[in-house]
């Protein structure tokens, strides 16, 4: 990380202590900005095999799901009640770690078959978990998990969302990450140049699938409920349409994606049913009117390593870019 | 089983067909067929038609819909990247689905046409419901086989599926040929939407979420855009569901239809009757 970016990160990681410790905030207006922290997460990992890696994953909302309920059963089954708070975060890991191997799974499908083929084969994963979990007694089944003690705050949200924002963004950027695009641009050619493809495509799924868990972990400590109905095809759907809406390939797309959609459900809440009426209408028109999404493929230059190439691999950023 | 079969490889032919066209996923095909359903409801309690007339009014309704979709929503975005048409099918889907839920928000009731009347074939006990559901689609199916592979229509959809970039030059509307593949898939699947309704006749605006992907997944097992392909994988995939309810929970019935997905798609990624592409270097 350039120093240029080390003071913005945790002064925003100490207001939001801040607003959590003493409430200087609405808690409606907190929440708000929860939801767009996990958000922001599912979505940028999301960024990372849809928009980056040029592949179309279905099933993010399954890797969630996993995460939500790992970490579930761990604060509510697993610890100690006295200690479960001090080891949230751990569950949060945990959470993460176990996903992560799901993803690593599922990366391999994905050595043989693309496109739709392979947004099947994750379709079909997401459904999958949420059939599975529907009828595992012990996790409540449909019924759900209940007795979850709030543990997710602002600041691990905040903290989780830069973390998610800086791996991503630090991954991308590498040498190694380079190859991800490789792999959107042109499979063939990219290991014919000598890019080990499977470990490519196998390392973005582990990294996208770990925050996608946390992601998870984060959510079901906030709703202190969660039952597989939540991490159905509707909520993959969502995380699509932010990362679509965002624009794909851009991981300050995503952010502007996933703050855009959260704030407008929100605030078009007065309309009741018709807001899920006038949503997707939204999302015709943006579609039609700039299918690459708001940012499309740019990036913000603060979110640009300082020396590189930009997204669009044609100009070469100078290292004036973060202002190191 | 024959019958969830023959439903599902209805909505499978509107994904397969459209797939064949324009190489894109008609995310909004399911909620096309829950239409059908209401439209079904619709004139079975409003106009009260007779089970022949409903069948045609859904028909007809849904292809009009499916056509509409098509000229506002994924025209515009033909020669856009393939993913933002993906967004605005699952964006009109979504659209279709509240719309639906904002006009009438409790699930309907769909009066009953049929009584019970038991045919006995061989060993085969069956509903005279049952026969004539898998009747009309089969029926549907030859009829859509001869129009596909018999007409001037049929050919020229089947050339813009092998080359979508000669076709015009060859004096083709592609305009005119994707509209008709829209409203003949989305009639289908209006049927299918009404057969569906008259043998499960809760209907809500959410049905056609997993409905449509079952179908889709028929249509992939068949190995998509193979139009016969998808009349196969339908009912391969009401035989295995309806098998896997007797022999396990019926909460399984979903696990076992996508692990089959799943199994299929890693050994044989083209489905059953598709060719594999090869990729020229």
């Amino acid at each position: 990380m350039s120093k240029g970016f080390f003071l913005p990160l945790v002064s925003v990681l100490l207001v939001s202590h801040l607003i959590t410790a003493y409430g200087l905030l609405d808690s409606y207006v907190q929440l708000v900005l929860m939801y767009v922290g996990i958000n922001i997460i599912l979505s940028v990992s999301l960024n990372l095999i849809n928009g980056y890696m040029g592949e179309f994953s279905v099933g993010h909302a399954g890797f969630m799901a996993i995460g939500a309920y790992t970490s579930a059963i761990l604060t509510v089954r697993m610890f100690p009640d006295a200690l479960a708070p001090w080891l949230f975060p751990i569950a949060v890991v945990a959470a993460g770690v176990v996903t992560a191997i799901v993803g690593a799974l599922l990366a391999i499908p994905s050595f043989k078959t693309r496109g739709d083929y392979l947004a099947i084969v994750t379709l079909a994963f997401g459904m999958i978990v949420k059939s599975v979990l529907e009828n595992m007694d012990s996790l409540g089944a449909a019924r759900g998990f209940l007795g979850i003690s709030k543990y997710t705050n602002l600041t691990w949200v905040v903290f989780w969302a830069m973390a998610a924002v800086w791996m991503v963004r630090n991954f991308i950027y590498s040498s190694f990450g380079r190859g991800v695009l490789s792999v959107r641009e042109d499979e063939i050619a990219a290991s014919a140049a000598g890019v080990n493809t499977r470990q490519v495509k196998l390392f973005a799924f582990t990294l996208s699938s770990f925050f996608a868990g946390v992601a998870g972990a984060l959510y079901a400590h906030l709703l202190m409920f969660i039952n597989p109905k939540m991490f159905d095809l509707t909520k993959s759907t969502e995380m699509l349409i932010m990362v679509y809406l965002g624009g794909i390939g851009s991981i300050g797309g995503s952010i502007v994606g996933a703050m855009i959609y959260t704030v407008l459900l929100e605030l078009l809440r007065p309309l009741g049913i018709w807001r899920m009426v006038l949503m997707p209408i939204m999302l015709v028109l943006l579609m039609i009117l700039r299918p690459r999404g708001i940012m499309g493929l740019s990036e913000f230059r603060w979110l640009i390593p300082s020396v590189g190439v930009s997204s669009k691999g044609a100009k070469i950023v100078q290292d004036d870019a973060v202002g190191d | 089983m024959l019958q969830l079969g023959s439903i599902y490889a209805l909505i499978a032919l509107g994904y397969t067909m459209v797939y064949g066209v324009l190489q894109m996923i008609n995310f909004a095909h399911g909620d096309i067929f829950m239409l059908g359903a209401f439209m079904c409801f619709f004139s079975l309690t409003v106009l009260k038609t007779s089970l022949g007339q409903t069948l045609l009014i859904s028909m007809f309704g849904a292809a009009l819909l499916g056509v509409m979709t098509e000229r506002f929503a994924y025209r515009p975005l033909r020669y856009a990247p393939k993913v933002s048409a993906i967004i605005t099918a699952l964006g009109v889907g979504m659209f279709l689905e509240n719309f639906t839920l904002a006009l009438s928000p409790y699930p309907k009731h769909i009066p009953s046409v049929f009584n019970g009347k038991q045919l006995v074939m061989g060993g085969l006990t069956m509903s005279s419901l049952q026969v004539l559901t898998i009747v009309l689609a089969v029926g549907l199916m030859i009829v859509l086989d001869i129009i596909v592979f018999k007409t001037k229509l049929g050919m020229a959809l089947r050339a813009i599926s092998s080359d979508a970039a000669i076709v015009p030059l060859m004096g083709i509307s592609v305009n005119k040929v994707v509209s008709m593949t829209f409203a003949i898939g989305a009639g289908l699947g209006g049927a299918a939407g009404t057969l569906y309704a008259i043998a499960y006749p809760v209907i809500d605006p959410y049905m056609g979420v997993m409905v449509g992907w079952k179908a889709f997944i028929s249509a992939v097992i068949g190995g998509i855009g193979n139009i016969r392909g998808a009349m196969l994988g339908g009912f391969i995939l009401g035989f295995v569901e309806v098998f896997a309810a007797v022999l396990l929970p019926s909460t399984y019935r979903d696990v076992v239809a996508f692990s089959l997905l799943m199994i299929l798609l890693i050994y044989r990624p083209y489905g059953l009757l598709g060719r594999p592409k090869t990729l020229k270097v």
